[in-house]
């Protein structure tokens, strides 16, 4: 598990590669989030913020098989087009690799303690972003025992 | 019973403040109950951590309901819903 909170870039391929270096994974998934449109300064409590991060993929690696993952959110002054976050999981199959991707990215969303400021103030939190986190605890959550794989 | 309590975002700027060491006194042994006794010094700390208000709480760096209990050394942070991503 790789988890970093910082103010450079990063390398999305690069990352990739360096999860399916283990002969056993068969799947890499990933998403990045890029800034849209508007400029921001992102802050984040820097004691809890890999805690919250460690958590959620342990949470990842509980529910689906999660062979290695690779989570990295930058943070301070970031303009449009730049990359925000990567959330990368390899797996032997592509259900757990795409299930588990996006279970993190839901729950960073929600759980992980980040803040973005832009000009025109502070962004508030979205219900949509809860609601995404919600469904994982319902009946009709996506496991590798209802994906084909 | 001494606490370390932080604040985040929008509530550092509304309170004007990072973080403080709080004595707190005999019967605020929730986290609700601090942020009660937060809001009773008036202005800004009432109108940031009134009751209206969707402040999220950590306790030693773990997301944590209002009515999880505080122990002296505790740091509990006070931030509003978390928005990275």
């Amino acid at each position: 598990m790789n988890i970093s909170v910082q103010r450079e870039d990063f390398d999305a391929g690069a990352e990739m590669r360096a999860l399916s270096r283990d002969p056993k994974v068969g799947a890499v998934a990933s998403f990045v989030g890029v800034v849209r449109e508007v400029g921001m300064t992102l802050e984040h409590y820097p004691g809890m913020t890999d805690k919250a991060l460690r958590k959620i993929v342990e949470e990842a690696k509980g529910r689906w098989k999660v062979l290695d993952c690779t989570v990295i959110h930058r943070t301070g002054e970031l303009k449009p087009t730049d990359q925000i976050v990567l959330v990368a999981v390899a797996s032997a199959h592509r259900g757990d690799a795409f299930a588990a991707c996006e279970f993190i990215m839901d729950f960073l969303k929600t759980q992980a303690p980040f803040w973005k400021k832009e000009a025109a103030g502070w962004v508030e939190a979205r219900a949509s972003d809860d609601a995404a986190a919600e469904r994982w605890t319902t009946a009709a959550a996506p496991t590798p025992s209802r994906r084909r794989r | 019973m001494k606490v370390k309590v932080l604040y985040f975002a929008s509530l550092r700027e509304q309170l004007g403040t990072a973080g403080e060491e709080i004595d707190l006194p005999a019967g605020v042994g929730t986290v609700a109950a601090l942020r009660s006794h937060l809001r009773a010094r008036g202005g800004a700390w009432e109108l940031a951590l009134a009751e209206t208000k969707l402040v999220r709480a950590a306790l030693n760096q773990d997301m944590v309901p209002p009515s999880a209990a505080l122990k002296a050394g505790d740091e509990v942070a006070f931030f509003p819903p978390v928005t990275g991503g």
